[in-house]
């Protein structure tokens, strides 16, 4: 290590003992984890004495722990120790003119409206046109209803009751090496409770994604939906995040009571690194939800065409009596991606429903996995999945693979399981394109086609987002 | 006189055309002149290269043009990729016409349907006119109009695949029509109205080549030419009477005439 550096390292560490809350709001925290690491985050974002502890227990914890070498993936082992854990936000620019210009002409093949262009690639916004934005006005509208919806860090203080209940009730501080992680060193998230009865007027995000672009790399959200409420989440978003911090480790929990229904939609496109496979984003991804009341139903539908490496099993435990829990997943991998995905089903309560769509697409070099466990558990009469698991391959340098976990604890159970690999067809192509449509055209229309069941899933404005993206993904990946 | 010169202008010329596989030589030396308002028919044994001349009009990859040349509408054809010749007028209608699940065939219809106006300089047509002008070609076929919402050729027949072909040919009205073995695995009823949804379309402006193994799809689809192909070359031509005669005495007498040429 250089002089410099340790002088650096040296001067910042003495500065924990001197109070580093107050100094805190100017600076990012040096490369690192140490408990003092996340004492300062939690110093930084003002947290109460009993948020600190959960997230120091979780630490011990996680330094207990060995990171995880069973999924299909292969990167070169992390260094946990030269990772910035807290940054401040990062420099502005000045105008649209100075970003990367291959970004820009992403933004115009998707249609990303401009003033979100400018938040996305890191321009400083008017102040006053963000107070008088659209997302100010619905919250007020949403508030009405008695439904929060708010950053992570704000529900702490606005309703620390309810962030206290419900935080790792779902995927606990200890439940895996990077739940653990985040548990530790969360940087900020959303919070989402609704109200008994209530149903969400609106997609939740879809006016707020523009403020989920600055979440940073551990992000963690929850959410919370009382008896006979409704509400459908949209994470992410179509247009390219492009980040710094390779390693994202993320955590979602919902919490449906009795008749509760969430649906949870991402479209995931971090940086996948360049054509050679150097950089792009290590995506860790712990997302769980709990039917914890009868007849509850919890939906994850997932876009993932972005990251260099994901690792993602958004599950349902399916507790209560008549729940329901469904994944359907497009995971679309090109040049040298690595995806690792998929689901768990734990069905716990009597006449438990699940399903299980998963379409994955590799090109190039890329290699794709489909990961998946149907648990039935003892008491799980008349319990029952469907799962559907097909591979679309371009070209014959990529991989598909299809992973399968079943325990069945219950002889009353009712398990399907359908898998299918195939190439995207030659004969296909020339056929569309001997009607006139260009290979791009002709490459969309037939991947569209596959992800059909998939996108049927996702709110009307996403879809059609997500076929675009589908297609940029693609570029070039086939002749 | 500049209309007399275009009707001078055979629509497709192809001269000593070498064309090979694989590596392997299929096509070798095949000339063929087609001009507007012209029914051509391609017949000759299994093997002889009459799908290979079709799918080398179209444009398929895996065929290798060693030598000759292809003139269509008085410009080099091989320049010009699959789609690019597809949108300047040439259809092929396939012998085992492809599935594309998930693909809706009223969504894929309008996507070729729209891709042909846009070139030729026409607006799109709306969701109404579409469905029209779909709904009419569909019933000059007597087609099942259920056949739009499902998935493009998944499950279909193999009647209703080729009926579905001929659906497009009628839809993108082509100037050139190649109809590969279309006949093949059709009973009567189908066989009529593929030959219906030619004649229908037949006009001065358009032409097509025929490509068949038998001469019962001839009965219903007058040719002007019949030429028969061996070996990879044109060995004999003459009007709908030369396909009478290897109707009734089989392609024994072409293989002998040609070993004695060769």
């Amino acid at each position: 290590m250089s002089d410099s550096m340790q002088t650096l390292e040296g001067h910042t560490q003495s500065e924990y003992k001197y109070g580093w809350s107050t100094e805190l709001d100017m600076d990012t925290l040096p490369k690192g984890l140490t408990e003092d690491t996340v004492r300062a985050i939690s110093a930084r974002k003002n947290e109460p004495e009993w948020l600190l502890e959960w997230r120091l227990e979780a630490f011990r914890h996680w330094q207990q722990m060995e990171e995880p070498v069973w999924a299909n993936v292969k990167f070169p082992p992390i260094n946990y120790q030269d990772i910035i854990y807290f940054a401040a936000p990062k420099k502005k620019l000045n105008s649209l003119e100075e970003a990367d210009p291959e970004l820009l002409e992403m933004f115009d093949k998707l249609g990303v409206p401009i003033e979100e262009r400018k938040v996305l690639a890191g321009v400083a916004v008017d102040a006053v046109v963000d107070s008088v934005s659209v997302a100010t006005t619905f919250k007020k509208d949403l508030a009405k209803l008695g439904i929060v919806f708010s950053s992570f860090s704000e529900a702490v203080h606005s309703h620390p009751e309810l962030v206290r209940e419900y935080l790792g009730s779902v995927v606990p501080a200890k439940d895996n090496y990077f739940a653990a992680l985040n548990s530790a060193v969360f940087s900020d998230g959303s919070f989402c409770y609704i109200p008994e009865g209530v149903k969400c007027p609106m997609e939740l995000s879809t006016y707020f994604r523009i403020n989920a672009a600055n979440t940073g790399q551990f992000e963690r959200t929850l959410i919370v939906a009382e008896k006979g409420s409704t509400v459908s989440y949209l994470e992410g978003c179509t247009a390219p995040m492009r980040d710094e911090n390779q390693l994202h480790a993320a955590v979602v929990e919902i919490y449906a009571k009795e008749d509760a229904n969430v649906k949870y939609s991402t479209v995931q496109n971090w940086y996948p690194g360049d054509k050679e496979g150097k950089g792009g984003i290590y995506n860790f991804v712990t997302k769980r939800g709990i039917c914890a009341g009868d007849r509850s139903k919890i939906s994850w539908t997932q876009v993932e065409t972005g990251s260099a490496i994901t690792w993602k099993y958004p599950s349902c435990i399916l507790k209560g009596d008549d729940s329901i829990g469904e994944f359907y997943s497009v995971a679309v991998t090109n040049n040298h991606q690595q995806a690792d995905t998929g689901t768990k089903m734990i069905h716990l309560g009597k006449n438990t429903k699940s399903t299980i769509i998963s379409k994955g697409i590799s090109a190039g070099r890329s290699n794709n996995s489909y990961r998946g466990l149907v648990k039935i558990g003892k008491r799980a009469d008349g319990a029952q999945n469907f799962s559907q698991c097909d591979s679309l391959l371009m070209g014959d340098k990529c991989g598909a693979h299809t992973f399968p976990y079943l325990e069945v604890d219950n002889p009353g159970a009712r398990v399907e399981h359908e898998a299918t690999t195939s190439k995207i067809g030659e004969d296909q192509l020339f056929y569309c394109q001997q009607r006139g449509l260009s290979e791009e055209d002709a490459i969309n229309m037939i991947v569209n086609g596959y992800c059909k069941e998939v996108f049927n899933e996702l709110p009307m404005e996403f879809a059609v987002e997500a076929q675009k993206l589908l297609a940029i993904s693609l570029e070039g990946s086939v002749g | 006189m500049e209309t007399e010169n275009n009707n001078m202008t055979p629509l497709l010329e192809i001269k000593d055309l070498h064309v090979s596989v694989n590596g392997e030589p299929i096509l070798k030396g095949l000339s063929l002149t087609v001009s507007k308002g012209e029914v051509h028919a391609i017949m000759g044994p299994n093997g002889s290269g009459k799908s290979t001349l079709a799918n080398v009009l179209a444009g398929r990859e895996e065929y290798e043009v060693d030598s000759g040349s292809i003139l269509y509408n008085g410009q080099d054809l091989l320049e010009l990729d699959v789609n690019e010749r597809a949108l300047e007028g040439i259809f092929l209608a396939f012998q085992y016409p492809v599935e594309i699940p998930g693909v809706s065939n009223s969504n894929f219809l309008k996507s070729i349907i729209n891709a042909r106006r846009v070139h030729q300089g026409l607006p799109e047509l709306n969701a109404l006119e579409m469905l029209k002008y779909i709904q009419g070609k569909m019933e000059s076929i007597e087609m099942d109009k259920n056949l739009l919402k499902r998935s493009l050729n998944d499950g279909f027949s193999g009647g209703e695949k080729k009926r579905n072909e001929i659906l497009q040919m009628s839809l993108l009205e082509p100037s050139l029509s190649i109809l590969d073995e279309t006949d093949s695995g059709l009973d009567i009823d189908a066989l009529r109205i593929v030959a219906d949804g030619v004649n229908q379309l037949k006009s001065e402006d358009r032409a097509f080549i025929v490509v068949t193994h038998y001469q019962r799809l001839l009965n219903h689809i007058i040719p002007d030419y019949v030429h028969v192909l061996s070996d990879g070359k044109i060995v004999a031509s003459g009007d709908k009477h030369l396909a009478e005669k290897l109707e009734a005495e089989g392609y024994d007498w072409i293989r002998e005439t040609n070993s004695m040429t060769a």
